[in-house]
């Protein structure tokens, strides 16, 4: 599904990502670990398409297709989804209506009709309660006053409203307690099918606990440098990411 | 002739339609002195430094319209709030129109200034507040006090509020070639009382017209005033805006100002804080294109200590619009224990578009809490990319989040009617076609 050959991306001429290569098949649920800096957050933006990162190398490839001249919302039509770390604060725009643009948005990219309305508001009922969501939250303003945790809940809200091919969950689990948390995990673990695939970045093993991944990578200084199991995201909570720093230089 | 002359000359002809022994004459020939002798503020004065009157000043406007001309409600009924019933205050082109309006004088007193500036049951009110805080010497406001003879008289007597808000609403038709229109408000809400009023002028036609509007409020101690400026008028009409509000002890008043359209628009809006532990909100929305011009001139006087100001201006200017924002704060020496807000953020959305923000701040006393700021700036990256990895296309997602920057400022309108309104403007301004139901 995702394909990324020898990706470098530089942010104002600071070369941030060296030559990543990843491959990612339906079905699949990879966890990207990595200590802070390490470029973690920079590959899932790339994958999404921020402009303010220059890819000077290589290329990222959906179903075949690359996605070098996408941008964000071409991406996003064509299923690339990232839940964001620190999602944005839009006042004035209730979740609903921010879901039903954002649905319908892509919708009309796809050359499709607005969905009904009534349809609409059964898969907004169907998704919230999946996720634990109380009805009054989704007309308050997007992300607006919500807690940490909350923020996190509404990313997958999203996610499970958009219906994506491939997610990218960026430190989804920073700022969740552990029921959120679980309720977050299970929610991702729903939408998990064999059509789709997941990457979860994140900097600490917990998370993994309930999102169980398929790979394990190893972020360092912009590249993979080492790759494996779920196992190994249990050794790197035990070692920490010492071991693998020094491991890469030599 | 220039317009100067014109005013000064048609002044003779004015005094033939009013009653010259009333006591309120002699007021109106002092302030055709100070007119004369001063004439229309120019770029050299400092608060006219961002805008010019140069070229309105070259139109040979009508001053009293010749004929007539009567509107149907169904015509002009898209300008009311009318989703809800509110009292009706409505002129069109200067002149009070019956058929349009809803006065009353049950409890209250929500009538005409004609009214008001003749009849002896008002004198009491009249000899107290008539032209008390509106300035003595500033050119515009002189002139409108010169030529004040219309407009809308509200009385709220002390514990009263009214039923419901007041619209107070100025078409002009396009009778004239060119109309010069000088409403003259007073407004005076007693002891414990409250009101609510939406002002708005109209232009039905493309037309020239300069309205020269004078709004005097008077909140008496404890009253709670809410005044919402709609301005959205014309791309051929120019409004100058003088408002003057003299606040005693523990009122609360608000002015918001939604300024979507018009020509050149000029808002002189004047707290004077005379009592204490009072608090005075100034908020606005301006949202301009084309050749559009915005000027927000606000002044708050603290006088007195233990008293608040809230002001957050927001503005967006596109195409080759200009805006201008200038907000004073004067703190006396005695006025301790002040907090004075204000704050000021801008976006611009055209290389040809222009803001000049300037706050000023005259502070005498030593423990006061002021802050002010002021900001120009295009929309935040990180928004548009969270935006846009949802699926919506980059036009699509500047609008929303320009309609969320504007958003914020309507919290505080406490007519929902109006609020869903303003937000609808909002949006359609912005082309935000979002299918919302707000």
């Amino acid at each position: 599904m995702l394909k990324i050959n020898d990706l470098h991306a530089s942010v104002e001429d600071k070369e941030i990502l060296k030559g990543i290569n990843l491959s990612v098949n339906a079905g699949e649920v990879h966890a990207i670990m990595g200590p802070n800096g390490s470029g973690k957050s920079t590959l899932a933006s790339v994958i999404a398409g921020k402009e303010e990162f220059e890819v000077t190398k290589g290329n990222v490839v959906l179903n075949g297709e690359d996605l070098e001249d996408d941008s964000p919302e071409d991406r996003a039509h064509k299923g690339v989804f990232l839940s964001f770390q620190y999602p944005v604060e839009i006042p004035g725009v209730s979740v609903t209506n921010f879901m039903k643009t954002a649905i319908n948005e892509s919708r009309k990219a796809k050359g499709l009709e607005d969905m009904p309305a009534k349809e609409m508001l059964k898969m907004i009922r169907e998704k919230a309660e999946m996720l634990e969501i109380d009805r009054k939250f989704l007309s308050r303003s997007l992300n607006e006053g919500f807690s940490g945790g909350e923020k996190k809940r509404n990313e997958i809200f999203q996610m499970a409203m958009l219906e994506p091919k491939l997610a990218i969950l960026d430190e989804t689990d920073s700022g969740l307690d552990i029921d959120a948390l679980r309720i977050v995990a299970n929610g991702v673990n729903k939408l998990k099918s064999k059509d789709n695939a997941v990457i979860v970045i994140t900097h600490y093993q917990r998370l993994l606990e309930y999102i169980v991944p398929d790979f394990v990578h190893v972020l360092h200084n912009g590249k993979i440098v080492k790759s494996g199991g779920k196992e190994l995201a249990l050794e790197l909570e035990a070692k920490g990411y010492d071991w693998i720093k020094n491991e890469a230089v030599v | 002739m220039d317009l100067k002359d014109k005013l000064v000359s048609s002044f003779m002809a004015f005094e033939n339609n009013v009653d010259i022994e009333h006591p309120v004459h002699d007021v109106r020939t002092e302030a055709m002195k100070n007119f004369e002798k001063k004439g229309f503020p120019s770029k050299k004065e400092e608060a006219w430094k961002y805008t010019s009157l140069n070229t309105l000043q070259k139109i040979d406007f009508s001053i009293f319209p010749k004929k007539e001309k009567t509107l149907d409600y169904k015509d002009v009924k898209k300008y009311f709030i009318h989703d809800i019933d509110t009292y009706k205050i409505v002129f069109v082109d200067g002149v009070f129109s019956s058929h349009l309006s809803e006065t009353t004088h049950d409890g209250v007193d929500i009538c005409l200034m004609s009214s008001a500036l003749t009849k002896p049951m008002y004198k009491q009110v009249i000899d107290v507040y008539f032209n008390k805080v509106a300035s003595k010497e500033e050119s515009l406001t002189t002139l409108n006090t010169a030529f004040s003879r219309e407009g809308a008289y509200i009385y709220i007597p002390k514990g009263k509020m009214p039923k419901k808000p007041v619209e107070i609403i100025h078409f002009a038709t396009g009778n004239e070639a060119s109309l010069m229109l000088q409403p003259r408000n007073l407004i005076v809400v007693e002891e414990n009382a409250e009101l609510q009023v939406i002002e708005r002028h109209q232009s039905l036609t493309t037309n020239a017209v300069l309205t020269n509007c004078v709004t005097e409020i008077f909140a008496a101690k404890s009253a709670n005033i809410d005044y919402y400026k709609v301005q959205n008028d014309s791309a051929t009409a120019s409004l100058i805006d003088n408002t003057y509000i003299d606040q005693k002890s523990k009122s609360f008043v608000n002015v918001h100002t939604f300024s979507f359209g018009g020509k050149l628009t000029r808002n002189n809006l004047n707290f004077y804080q005379n009592g204490e532990y009072m608090d005075s909100t100034m908020k606005g929305v301006t949202i301009l294109g084309d050749r559009q011009h915005v000027d927000h001139h606000t002044l708050v006087h603290h006088i007195e200590p233990n008293c608040e100001s809230h002001q957050d201006y927001k503005g967006i200017y596109g195409e080759n619009s200009t805006g201008v924002f200038n907000g004073k704060i004067i703190v006396d020496k005695i006025a301790q224990k002040t907090n004075a807000f204000q704050q000021n953020n801008n976006i611009l959305i055209s290389d040809k578009a222009t803001i000049n923000t300037k706050p000023q701040l005259e502070i005498f006393a030593d423990d006061v809490k002021c802050s002010h700021g002021c900001t120009i700036g295009q929309l935040d990256e990180d928004a548009m990319f969270y935006l846009q990895s949802r699926g919506i296309p980059e036009k699509e997602a500047r609008a929303l989040l320009m309609y969320a920057f504007a958003n914020n400022v309507l919290e505080s309108v406490r007519i929902p009617e109006l609020k869903a309104r303003i937000n609808k403007l909002i949006a359609k301004k912005l082309g935000v076609n979002l299918g919302f139901d707000i």
